[in-house]
């Protein structure tokens, strides 16, 4: 019972990031039908600079509440200007090329990504300094730290705002419009390609916020953690139903919480064969499960598209 | 309001439309007839820059517009119902008519033409909820229109408003569309019912493989044994 409790409130916490970062891949998939495989590199970049600027701050004497919001805050804006960037240099030339050549820049750019923050950070992994007095608060025999809560809060309000934005706002909208058909929306007057920039840079705004978390929870970080954290986020795409906003939200919290759960007790069902190191795999057992059984994913039902 | 000069579309090697020169004027309703596959799709498609004309130019209120993009056309007042409808299925239809209005910001006169525009159709306000992809062909040819207008349009480009739809809605559809020209709109109607789009309009061109063949006014259309036979089936 301990371990249940226990592993619900971590996978809880892992799946609002995976949600975050599942976010940005969905957006994009479900505008122009490319999976961007440099998302989770974007989430890696995010972590860097929040590290990089808290550091900074941390040795300028600034507070860590406030050396954290701002770390946040400018590592949003570089995400935003990356996914930007990414959009208008690599995918935008490509925009009616056969869909391989896109995916295949996506591989691309995520190696460059890998090896630029490389260059920059160094191969070793970084040690985030501490930035809050953890409180570690205990239900039921389970305990949570105000990290997790902080988190979950966060990637909370980051889902209401996303869902406001594109149910009630303009832009949104034209999100929407062109998600479904753009060569109508076109004809509505919404510009095609500032909609698809949208996308990149709002998804790319909650991988940033996404990365940040990861570098808070984990404490550490490293050039190469944006892959699995991507591939992780992108089958809580899959499972919700990709191009859908509201699977992404719960396929990312509902892959969380399978996976703490796996890691949880794999011990107990293998005869501790295998230890909760091996909690990766649960990810892709529930990839090949949803590929092979509901491609289309929980929420990916699409019906009445024609008439 | 609106000259076509010799406009021309490919598709790869294909030359879908060679060279077409027409015109519409204010106020008035020309129908563009011909047989499948005779470029009158193209035509509009290439009017409404959805696809690059090969050549030619095309002038509309005395400028020159083939070089905008077409987000930028409907706020020149031209809006296209694109054959086959092209409702946003996963949005209700107060949402399809509202993306009708995108490119205004005018919030309190879309409401007004929001209620006009529901006013032409009372099966849409029953319907104001629902998600466009459940709606029937009819009732999604209605939102298209519908949410053209909503644009509060200069020039209405209807392409196939009859397709595939049961004979009395396109009754239905050809009244509402008789309305709106009786309103005073400027519409170019490419249509495969000859017979209906010569009824309803004052002139009319005939397409064939690419190019203009005749043009008349609708009435002498109609009464041309030569369009007759060839296109009112007798």
């Amino acid at each position: 019972m301990d371990t249940l409790l226990q592993q619900l409130i971590n996978g809880i916490t892992l799946g609002a990031v995976y949600a975050l970062v599942a976010l940005g891949y969905t957006m994009v998939y479900g505008i122009i039908g490319l999976i961007n495989f440099a998302h989770g590199e974007v989430v890696m970049i995010g972590t860097m600079v929040a590290f990089t600027v808290i550091v900074y701050l941390a040795a300028a004497g600034v507070p860590p509440i406030a050396a954290l919001t701002i770390a946040l805050l400018v590592s949003v804006v570089v995400c935003m200007i990356l996914g930007w960037a990414l959009e208008r240099v690599a995918y935008r030339p490509l925009r009616h090329a056969p869909r391989l050549t896109p995916l295949i820049t996506a591989i691309g750019m995520s190696i460059v990504l890998q090896n630029v923050s490389m260059i920059i950070w160094g191969r070793n992994y970084i040690t985030f300094p501490p930035m809050i007095d953890k409180r570690i608060y205990e239900i039921g025999g389970a305990t949570f730290t105000n990290v997790q809560v902080a988190i979950v809060t966060m990637a909370a309000l980051m889902m209401v705002g996303l869902i406001f934005l594109v149910h009630r706002t303009k832009i949104g909208m034209a999100m929407r419009a062109t998600a479904q058909n753009p060569h109508v929306a076109s004809l509505m007057g919404v510009n095609i390609d500032q909609v698809i920039a949208m996308a990149f840079i709002i998804g790319s705004a909650l991988g940033a916020v996404a990365g940040g978390m990861v570098g808070s929870y984990y404490e550490i970080a490293h050039y190469q953690m944006g892959f699995m954290l991507g591939l992780k986020a992108f089958t809580a795409a899959v499972l919700g139903g990709i191009g859908n906003l509201a699977g992404a939200m719960a396929g990312g919290i509902l892959l969380g919480v399978i996976e703490a759960l796996g890691a949880g007790y794999i011990g107990d069902l293998t005869g501790n064969f295998l230890g909760s190191h091996y909690q990766d795999i649960f990810a892709f057992i529930v990839l090949i499960i949803v590929l092979m059984f509901r491609p289309s994913g929980l929420f990916g039902e699409r019906t009445g598209d024609r008439a | 309001m609106l000259e076509v000069n010799g406009l021309r579309v490919a598709y790869g090697g294909i030359q879908a439309v060679r060279g077409i020169t027409f015109h519409v004027r204010e106020g008035e309703m020309v129908a563009l007839i011909g047989a499948n596959g005779a470029g009158k799709s193209s035509t509009l498609r290439a009017l409404a820059r959805l696809l690059d004309p090969a050549g030619g130019n095309v002038r509309y209120r005395g400028q020159e517009i083939q070089t905008l993009p077409a987000h930028r056309l409907v706020e020149q007042g031209i809006a296209l119902v694109p054959e086959g409808r092209g409702v946003f299925p996963r949005m209700s239809c107060l949402e399809n008519l509202r993306m009708g209005a995108y490119s205004r910001n005018d919030r309190r006169e879309v409401d007004n033409d929001l209620d006009h525009v529901l006013g032409h159709f009372p099966r849409l306000k029953e319907r104001a909820q629902q998600l466009a992809g459940t709606l029937s062909g009819g009732e999604q040819q209605m939102l298209a229109i519908g949410r053209a207008l909503m644009s509060r349009p200069k020039l209405l480009l209807l392409d196939e408003p009859s397709m595939g739809l049961a004979p009395i809605m396109v009754q239905k559809i050809f009244q509402v569309i008789r309305d709106i020209a009786a309103e005073g709109m400027t519409i170019l109607l490419v249509e495969q019912n000859a017979k209906l789009a010569l009824e309803v309009s004052q002139r009319g061109y005939v397409m064939e493989s690419g190019q203009i063949t005749v043009s008349d006014e609708s009435s002498r259309l109609l009464a041309d044994p030569k369009v007759r036979a060839a296109y009112l089936g007798e």
